[in-house]
């Protein structure tokens, strides 16, 4: 699913965030990046997501090297991926339903089917009973599993989550663990940048120091 | 094809709800709009009644020969010889002093003088219309007449009219001056706020661009707000026109009377009215789309 060939990414003036970072993410397996701040996690997830490109090296997803794909082909590639982001990015005067409608009215889904995904999405999270509630109405824990419902409402074969126990109390982050984990067993290929490795048991672990993968 | 149209509605709808989510800003900026489309408008409405009075009167470039008072037939009659022998005369038409009498009789408010009057004080006079009808040729060929035997008086009838429709060509060209000028006004009043609206929706636009929105999809929205406010612009800008004429219409139709002539002020028609909403929201459109254009890359 995805294949990191010595990929580097320098920022300016000169920063190096990933440094020949190269590994292999099999289809419906589950990775967790791990390493201090400013490791390069986030960047690897950037990279992944297409919102930023390689400086040198290859950076595979289903086949597909995103280096070469076009600008105007990046929206199609992104509608493929479910991405949780570390600020969760919710639109605050939006309600849950419509937060997690956006990606399918960007997908162009037709309304009614729409509709019925919305609602799955959100039982599926535990927040079915919530669906008009603003954003600002949830706690973080409620909102961090609104943004997971936003990302898997697209059905997507590969979930990015960026941090997604961060700043949640130790039952609200088992709880998302949980709910990202159950995505996983039902086929959907997860890569998780996390410091709380502790909380998805039994997965496959890429330990990131200055850029490069630490043995 | 379906999903598309369904964009569409949904972009118009969201429009049309962050038009609403504001209603006194939004009414102020339609009001703005409206007043400078109004301007150029109300000017085709005013152009328009102009052109129908100058069109009742005749704009064929004419001359007109009046004889002394105590001149005969004959040199009448030798007046019409030459004006039909001159190779710069098209027509000639002989006006009788009886004639003239008879028709000034028979029209309003000068019988009763003219029947106290003890003779006939009208001349034989000649309507001439000529080939060249440029003002200095009509001018050469008056100071000819002038010159001619029993000739008393030359007069370049269609002078007025003339001037009527120099006037009105003016107008007309100060009318698109205004009209570009005032478009100009609305293109900057919607690309000032679309720029707002985008840096307002900025947190939607970063978080549709990661979740696969393309710039259409992002684009659509604000472009259907500037529509909307060119088109609400337009549409205030016709109700004030229509407003404008059906109180001025009494008063300019007496002050017409006056002139002994017609002056019916009447509202954009169907043509100029649809002309100005499609020019009105294509502007909006326009000031959006300059706006984007600019202020996307910053979002």
């Amino acid at each position: 699913m995805i294949r990191f060939d010595r990929v580097s990414k320098r920022y300016p003036p000169g920063v190096d965030a990933l440094d020949g970072l190269s590994f292999e993410l099999d289809d419906g397996g589950m990775l967790l990046v791990g390493g201090h701040s400013g490791a390069g996690k986030s960047t690897l997830l950037k990279l992944v997501a297409g919102v930023e490109r390689a400086t040198s090296g290859a950076v595979l997803v289903g086949g597909q090297n995103l280096g070469g794909l076009p600008r105007s082909a990046l929206p199609y590639y992104r509608r493929r991926l479910g991405v949780v982001f570390q600020d969760q990015k919710l639109l605050f005067d939006r309600s849950a339903y419509d937060n997690v409608m956006l990606p399918l009215t960007i997908s162009g889904f037709p309304v009614r089917e729409a509709a019925a995904r919305v609602r799955a999405a959100l039982d599926k999270v535990g927040l079915g009973k919530r669906e008009k509630a603003l954003p600002i109405m949830l706690s973080g824990g409620e909102q961090q599993r609104l943004a997971i419902a936003r990302a898997v409402v697209g059905r997507p074969d590969l979930l990015l989550a960026d941090e997604p126990t961060a700043h949640l109390d130790a039952e609200n982050a088992a709880d998302v663990a949980r709910i990202l984990v159950e995505f996983n067993r039902v086929g959907v290929t997860l890569l998780v940048a996390t410091y709380a490795q502790e909380l998805f048991p039994g997965a496959r672990r890429l330990l990131l120091d200055h850029g490069r993968i630490r043995p | 094809m379906r999903a598309w149209l369904h964009h569409h509605l949904l972009s118009a709808a969201l429009a049309w709800r962050r038009l609403a989510a504001a209603p006194i800003n939004s009414l102020l900026s339609l009001l703005a709009i409206g007043i400078a489309l109004a301007l150029p408008a109300g000017g085709q409405m005013i152009l328009a009644g102009a052109r129908q009075l100058a069109a009742g009167t005749a704009t064929t470039p004419q001359i007109t020969v009046f004889m002394h008072i105590a001149s005969d037939q004959a040199a009448s009659g030798e007046i019409r010889a030459r004006l039909e022998k001159h190779g710069g005369v098209r027509q000639a038409r002989f006006l009788a002093r009886e004639e003239t009498l008879a028709r000034m009789k028979a029209g309003p408010g000068l019988r009763e003088v003219i029947e106290a009057l003890a003779a006939n004080p009208f001349p034989d006079a000649f309507v001439v219309t000529v080939r060249d009808e440029t003002p200095d040729a009509m001018e050469r060929m008056a100071v000819e007449l002038r010159k001619w035997p029993g000739v008393e008086h030359v007069q370049l009838d269609s002078a007025w009219v003339r001037r009527l429709d120099s006037l009105l060509r003016l107008g007309r060209t100060v009318l698109l001056l205004l009209a570009a000028l005032l478009g100009g006004g609305l293109v900057a009043i919607t690309f000032s706020i679309i720029r707002m609206q985008v840096l307002t929706q900025r947190a939607e636009i970063e978080v549709s661009r990661l979740l696969g929105a393309t710039e259409a999809f992002i684009r659509r929205p604000f472009l259907y707000h500037g529509f909307l406010l060119g088109l609400g612009g337009g549409a205030i800008a016709w109700m004030l026109v229509a407003g404008a004429a059906t109180w001025l219409r009494a008063p300019m139709a007496e002050l017409a009377s006056l002139y002994d002539l017609t002056l019916a002020l009447a509202p954009l028609g169907a043509a100029d009215s649809a002309l100005l909403l499609v020019c009105a929201a294509g502007l909006g459109w326009l000031g959006a789309l300059f706006s984007l254009r600019q202020s996307l890359g910053q979002a």
